[in-house]
C-alpha cells in the first residue's frame, strides 16, 4: 500500500489527482456505492484545515472530525444526495454522481462558476480532470439559488462509462461580455 | 473567450453585473477618455486600452501598473499639472488632465 | 508642518481584515480606537478575495472574501470605531505618530499602537520586467476584482503558489485566457484542490518551469518560458514562446514592516514567514511595550490568520488597559489562539506554526 504523501506528489506534479490517489481517499466513492443511485463524491486528497462539507451536511454523511486537517470520509448509507455540499466546499472538490439516471446513461453535477452559464437542454463538451474531452454531455440541469452564494451547480448526462471520468464541461467560447 | 476592445468587466459571475455609475470625462495627452466617477485614473486607462503611463528618464523605458495598491510608483503620470502622481490610488474627476509622464516631469502648475 | 494633537487609546495602524479586527475588540471593551488607513476604502485586500474561505465555522468557512470584509466593517461602525481614510501614517516614535490627514502632518498621541499594515508582493526581475503588462498577480486581482476592469487577454501566471492559483481562476471568472501557469519548483507551491479546478479548465500547469524574458515594444507581446533542471537553470533547447500581453508574477509577498524598522523593533529573518519579521510574544507585542503587531505584517500567512491576530492584539490591549479583566482575557485568547493553531495545521501550516513559535521563542 503506497504511502498517502506518494500518492499526492502526483497530483502535486500536475495538479490532477490520478485514480490511485482518489480510491485512497475516504471521501470518494466506489464503484459499489454508485450502483445504489445518486452518491457524493468528494476528492479531496490533501490535509488543509477545512470543514464546511462536514457543517453542511444535515445527515452527517459527511465526517471530517478533530483536527480539521483530516480528509472529509463519506458515508454514502447517509447521504441523501441533497447535494449541499457541492456548492459549499470552497475547494469546488465535490461532485454527485449518479449511476443510474438512466439505462445507458449516467449524470454528473460539478460546481461550474463561469460565465456564461448553460441551460438545461444544452449539448456541451464533457471535460475530464484535465480539461480534456471525453465525450458529448447534456445539460439536464442547472441551480443556482441564493444559497449557493454564486457557486452554481450544473448536471450534464453522459455515457455510463464516462461517469468517473467527467468533472465539468468545457466552458463557453463567448465568455464575458 | 477574453473581450475583445472592451476591458470592462460588466458582468462577473461572483461580483455580478457592474453598478451603475456616474460617467465623466478625463483627457489623456489631449484625448477624451471615458471613466467612472469613483475609479482610480488606471482604470480608466487600462478600461481603454492604455498600457503606457510614461517614460524613464535616462533610457525612455515605458513603464506601466505594477502593484496597483500606491506602493512602487511604477504608475505615476501628470495630473492637473501636477507630477508624480499615482495614478492606481488617484481617483479620476471630470475634466481632469492626464498626460504620459517623461522622467520625472515638470511642474506646471503653482502649489 | 502644522501640529495638531489627537489624543487617542489606541492607534490602529492598517484597515485591513487585521486592523478592523484588532478595532473592533478594543472597542467592544471600551477602548477609544482610531484605525489609519491610507486608502479611501477600508478592508484592504479582503475585497479582492472574492474565493470561499477555507477554516471552519469559526473561521466563517465557505463565506466569500469580501463578504467577511463586509461583515467586519459593519462590526467597527457598530461598537462606533473612529476609522481614518485617506490618511497616510508617516512616522512612529515612542507612542506618537505622525500623519498627513489630506495635505496637513499632525501628531497622535497614543497610548498604545497596533501596526496592521500588511505585505507586499514580491518582484521577480527577468529581462522585459519593467514592460508595461508585467505585474504582480495582486496587482492584477486589485484591477479585476476592485475595478472591474482586465489588465489583459492572454495571461501568464509565474509561481503556482495559492496566489498564483486563486488570481489564475480569477482571471478565467473574469473572461482573461489564462495561457500557462509556470511553476520554478518541481511541485505545485498551493493547494492541489486550486490546481485541480485550473487543469478542469483546461489550464496547463507546468512545473519546473519558468520565465525567461518578457518582450513586446511598448508593452509585453510574448513571454519565453523554459524548462528548469534540479539546479533550477535554464535548460538549453526547451524555451517556448507565448503570446500573452500579460505577465503575472506571483513569487510571494513580504510584510511591510517599514514603521516598526522606525519604531526600533527587533527583527527575526524567517523566510516561511515572508522574511523579516518583527520580533512578537504571544500577545502579539513586540520588542517595545507600547507597540503591538498583527496580520501578514507578523507573517506572511491568510485573512482568517490575521483576523485571529488582530483579535489577539485588539485583546491584549484593552486588558493593559484596563478594559477587560485579566481572567476574561485570558480566556478570550485562549479561544483565540486554538482558532489560530487550527488554522497553522497541517503541511502547509505546521511551516507556519514553528515558524511562529521560534518568533515568539524569540520575545521571551
Amino acid at each position: 500500500m503506497e504511502k498517502k504523501t506518494d500518492l499526492l506528489s502526483l497530483s502535486q506534479d500536475t495538479g490532477t489527482m490520478s485514480k490511485k490517489e482518489l480510491e485512497a481517499s475516504p471521501g470518494y466513492s466506489s464503484k459499489d456505492c454508485l450502483e445504489k443511485g445518486s452518491v457524493v463524491v468528494i476528492e479531496c486528497t490533501e490535509e488543509i484545515p477545512c470543514d464546511p462539507c462536514e457543517t453542511v451536511c444535515k445527515k452527517g454523511a459527511i465526517v471530517v472530525g478533530d483536527p480539521i486537517t483530516n480528509l472529509p470520509r463519506l458515508d454514502p448509507e447517509k447521504c441523501n444526495s441533497c447535494g449541499l455540499c457541492i456548492p459549499i466546499c470552497p475547494g469546488l472538490a465535490i461532485f454527485m454522481v449518479d449511476a443510474t439516471y438512466s439505462k445507458e446513461e449516467g449524470a454528473v453535477s460539478f460546481p461550474h462558476e463561469y460565465l456564461p452559464l448553460p441551460k438545461e437542454g444544452d449539448d456541451v463538451e464533457a471535460v475530464d480532470r484535465r480539461g480534456k474531452t471525453v465525450c458529448k454531455g447534456k445539460v439536464v440541469k442547472v441551480q443556482s439559488p441564493k444559497g449557493y452564494d454564486h457557486t452554481p451547480v450544473v448536471k450534464v448526462a453522459v455515457p455510463n462509462k464516462y461517469i468517473q471520468e467527467v468533472r465539468g464541461m468545457k466552458r463557453s467560447e463567448k465568455g464575458v461580455e | 473567450m477574453a473581450p475583445q476592445n472592451n476591458f470592462r468587466i460588466i458582468e462577473h459571475p461572483i461580483l455580478g453585473r457592474m453598478e451603475e455609475r456616474k460617467r465623466i470625462a478625463i483627457y489623456v495627452d489631449g484625448k477624451k477618455v471615458f471613466a467612472y466617477e469613483g475609479e482610480p485614473i488606471s482604470a480608466a486607462l487600462v478600461a481603454a486600452g492604455i498600457k503606457v503611463f510614461r517614460y524613464t528618464s535616462n533610457r525612455d523605458e515605458p513603464r506601466g501598473i505594477f502593484c496597483a495598491i500606491g506602493r512602487c510608483t511604477d504608475c505615476v503620470m501628470t495630473v492637473d499639472g501636477q507630477p508624480n502622481v499615482r495614478t492606481c490610488v488617484t481617483l479620476a474627476e471630470e475634466g481632469m488632465k492626464v498626460e504620459t509622464q517623461k522622467g520625472l516631469g515638470k511642474w506646471q502648475k503653482k502649489i | 508642518m502644522a501640529k495638531e494633537d489627537l489624543t487617542c487609546e489606541l492607534a490602529v495602524v492598517g484597515g485591513g481584515p487585521a486592523g478592523l479586527a484588532a478595532a473592533i475588540e478594543a472597542a467592544k471593551a471600551g477602548v477609544r480606537v482610531s484605525v489609519f488607513d491610507e486608502n479611501e476604502k477600508p478592508g484592504g485586500q479582503l475585497f479582492k478575495q472574492i474565493h470561499k474561505f477555507f477554516g471552519s465555522k469559526e473561521h466563517q468557512a465557505g463565506t466569500r472574501g469580501h463578504d467577511i470584509g463586509y461583515y467586519l466593517l459593519d462590526e467597527c461602525e457598530r461598537v462606533g470605531v473612529d476609522t481614518r481614510l485617506n490618511t497616510v501614517v508617516w512616522g512612529i516614535e515612542e507612542g506618537k505618530i505622525g500623519i498627513i490627514d489630506g495635505k496637513t502632518s499632525k501628531i497622535v498621541d497614543a497610548k498604545r499602537a497596533i501596526i496592521a499594515t500588511g505585505a507586499s508582493e514580491n518582484p521577480l526581475s527577468f529581462p522585459g520586467w519593467t514592460l508595461p503588462g508585467v505585474m504582480g498577480a495582486g496587482a492584477c486581482q486589485t484591477m479585476m476584482n476592485a475595478h472591474r476592469v482586465l489588465p489583459g487577454a492572454k495571461v501568464l501566471m509565474v509561481g503556482s503558489g495559492n496566489v498564483g492559483l486563486i488570481v489564475s481562476y480569477q482571471l478565467l471568472l473574469a473572461g482573461a485566457e489564462v495561457v500557462a501557469i509556470v511553476e520554478a519548483l518541481p511541485r505545485i507551491g498551493g493547494y492541489v484542490v486550486h490546481a485541480a479546478k485550473l487543469r478542469r479548465a483546461g489550464i496547463p500547469i507546468l512545473t519546473s518551469t519558468s520565465i525567461l524574458e518578457a518582450r513586446g515594444r511598448e508593452a509585453v507581446e510574448d513571454a519565453t518560458i523554459c524548462s528548469l533542471n534540479e539546479d533550477l537553470c535554464p535548460v538549453e533547447g526547451c524555451e517556448r514562446i507565448l503570446k500573452v500581453d500579460l505577465v503575472c508574477i506571483a513569487v510571494g509577498l513580504s510584510p511591510l514592516a517599514e514603521l516598526c524598522w522606525m519604531a526600533d523593533c527587533k527583527f527575526k529573518y524567517l523566510s516561511e514567514l515572508g522574511g523579516f519579521i518583527p520580533i512578537h510574544d504571544e500577545n502579539m507585542r513586540t520588542t517595545l511595550p507600547y507597540l503591538y503587531i498583527a496580520g501578514d505584517v507578523a507573517g506572511v500567512e491568510e485573512a482568517s490568520s490575521a483576523i485571529e491576530e488582530g483579535r489577539l492584539a485588539g485583546v491584549a490591549v484593552a486588558e493593559e488597559l484596563g478594559y477587560i479583566k485579566e481572567d476574561e482575557a485570558e480566556e478570550e485568547k485562549k479561544n483565540i489562539r486554538n482558532r489560530l493553531s487550527s488554522l497553522r495545521l497541517g503541511p502547509f501550516g505546521d511551516m507556519r506554526a514553528r515558524a511562529k513559535l521560534e518568533l515568539m521563542r524569540e520575545r521571551g
